[in-house]
This record gives structure tokens, sequence and C-alpha cells, in this order.
């Protein structure tokens, strides 16, 4: 099965939609509770990090009976250091995001702890691709 | 215990999403930082906060959180009520600060 969904950079109002209708496709296709919530939590980051920090993006979802992989590709300023990037704590959010919650570095590093596979590719000036991959458990 | 009874042991204003009263609620988590709670908050668990962006909504939604509370007297933006009452999510209000409201709910919820 396969669905895309586009993300508008510092759209805020509509953060996690996309999340939302993918939690309750899964529901449907009765994916176990405790897959949902991984799936779940990786996806949210993966789209407020769009919002947050590029210009838009679009979702790619592909679902088979074992496992669920989605791409996020957006156009945005790239990470200049993937490595950085990833560890806990960094964080380049401005000042108004903080504000709202946000920006507390957390965000890839619960990708990271929530998917099988994660791979993310970036080129400064352009935008940046995470691709992640979950195996269900049944 | 049910987010109705919570709000009336502790004399919580419920601001938006009253259907959900009857949510059971596990236990509590105590963050402003939306990715902590993202990471850490489990199913089932009542929410503290000073955050009053419709975003907390989207975030209890995605993780099955049982109800809000915000602390110091703060209101939700409208939106954020909207939301709440579409997902059956309570928005509770404390007149007290988090470390007061906190304590008191840490008492009637540990196990
Ligand atoms: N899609 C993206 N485009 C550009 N930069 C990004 C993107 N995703 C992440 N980054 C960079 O990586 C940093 C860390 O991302 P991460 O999601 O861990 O934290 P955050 O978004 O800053 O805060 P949080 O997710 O805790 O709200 C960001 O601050 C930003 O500099
Ligand atoms: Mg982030």
């Amino acid at each position: 099965m396969h669905f895309e969904f586009q993300v508008e950079g510092g759209n805020f109002s509509k953060a996690g939609t996309a999340s939302s209708q993918l939690k309750k496709i899964l529901k449907q296709l009765n994916v176990d509770s405790r897959d949902i919530k991984r799936v779940v939590v990786a996806l949210y980051e993966a789209e407020v990090n769009v919002v947050a920090h590029a210009y838009q993006g679009v979702i790619i979802i592909d679902i088979d009976t074992e496992k669920i992989r989605i791409r996020i590709e957006d156009e945005g300023p790239g990470i200049k250091d993937i490595d950085l990037a990833m560890q806990q704590g960094f964080s380049t959010a401005s000042e108004l995001v903080r504000e709202m919650g946000f920006g507390a570095g957390m965000g890839l590093p619960n990708i990271k702890n929530n998917t099988d596979e994660l791979t993310v590719t970036s080129e400064v000036g352009k935008g940046t691709n995470v691709h992640m991959l979950i195996n269900f458990s049944i | 215990m049910n987010v109705k009874e919570i709000a009336e042991k502790l004399n919580l204003k419920v601001l938006s999403g009253a259907s959900g009263l009857s949510n059971e609620i596990s236990f509590g988590y105590a963050s402003d930082l939306l990715s902590d709670v993202m990471g850490n908050a489990k199913s089932g668990e009542v929410w503290i906060t000073l955050q009053t962006h419709k975003n907390v909504m989207a975030i209890a939604s995605l993780k099955d959180l049982a109800a809000v509370i915000l602390v110091s007297g703060l209101q939700p933006e409208s939106d954020m009520a909207a939301q709440s009452d579409e997902e059956g999510i309570p928005v509770l209000s404390s007149s007290e600060d988090a470390f007061t409201l906190i304590g008191k709910l840490y008492e009637l919820l540990k196990k």
C-alpha cells in the first residue's frame, strides 16, 4: 500500500496531520498497537522537522504485511553536520519555535529510538531526506 | 481514577473536551518540551504543562493521553480548545503552580 502527504514548512497549525492520518490507516489495518506507537513517534518528529526547519516536503509511505517504509524529502536549508544533528540536545530552532516547546534537540534521537533502520542524507542549501524502516512485530 | 474524579479532587476547571471526562488516567507526565513528551509519555497518562497551543492536542491525540492539565491558571488558545473537543481529550486548568499541583497529583496516582 502506498500513501503520500505534503508538508508545509512554517505551518505549525497543520503539524502532525500526516501522522494522525497514518495512525488511523494503521489501526484499520490492525497493525499491533506497539508498532503503531513507534511509527507515530518517528513520523511526527520527521514531519515537525520539515515544518520547523524546512520550506516544504513530501512524505512517501509504503506498507506491506511485514514492515513500513517512510521517506520524508524536503526542500530546505539542509543539515551541515548530520552526526551533530543526531545528538540529543543539538538544535538550531528559532527562538519562536523554542517558545512553543519545540527545539529540545530530541526529535532525531526519538526517530532513531523508534525505527529499525534510519538514514538521513542532506545537501546544504537544497534539502534533507529522511528514510526510515520499521518492522512489524508479528 | 478517571479524569472527572481527578478534576473534582484537585479542584480543576474543565475547559474543553468534556466528552473525555471518563478517560482512565494511568499516571502523569510533566514537561513543556514537546519532543520529550513525544518520546517519553505513555498512553493513558495525564500531561501537565504550561504550553497552550494546538500542537499540544496533536501530541496528546497521537500518544493516546487521557487529558492535559494547564498549570498556573493558563487558558488554551482557541484552536487548542477546539481540537480538544474534537478528540474528546479534556483540557483542565489548575490555579496552582506546576510544583504544587504535581505534588498533589502524584499522591493520587502513585502506585
Ligand atoms: N528537515 C530538516 N531540515 C533542516 N535541518 C534539520 C531538519 N531536521 C533536523 N534538522 C536539524 O537538526 C537539528 C536537530 O533536529 P531534532 O529534531 O533532533 O531537534 P529539533 O527539531 O531542533 O528540536 P525537537 O525535535 O526536540 O523539537 C535541528 O535543530 C536542525 O538544525
Ligand atoms: Mg525536531
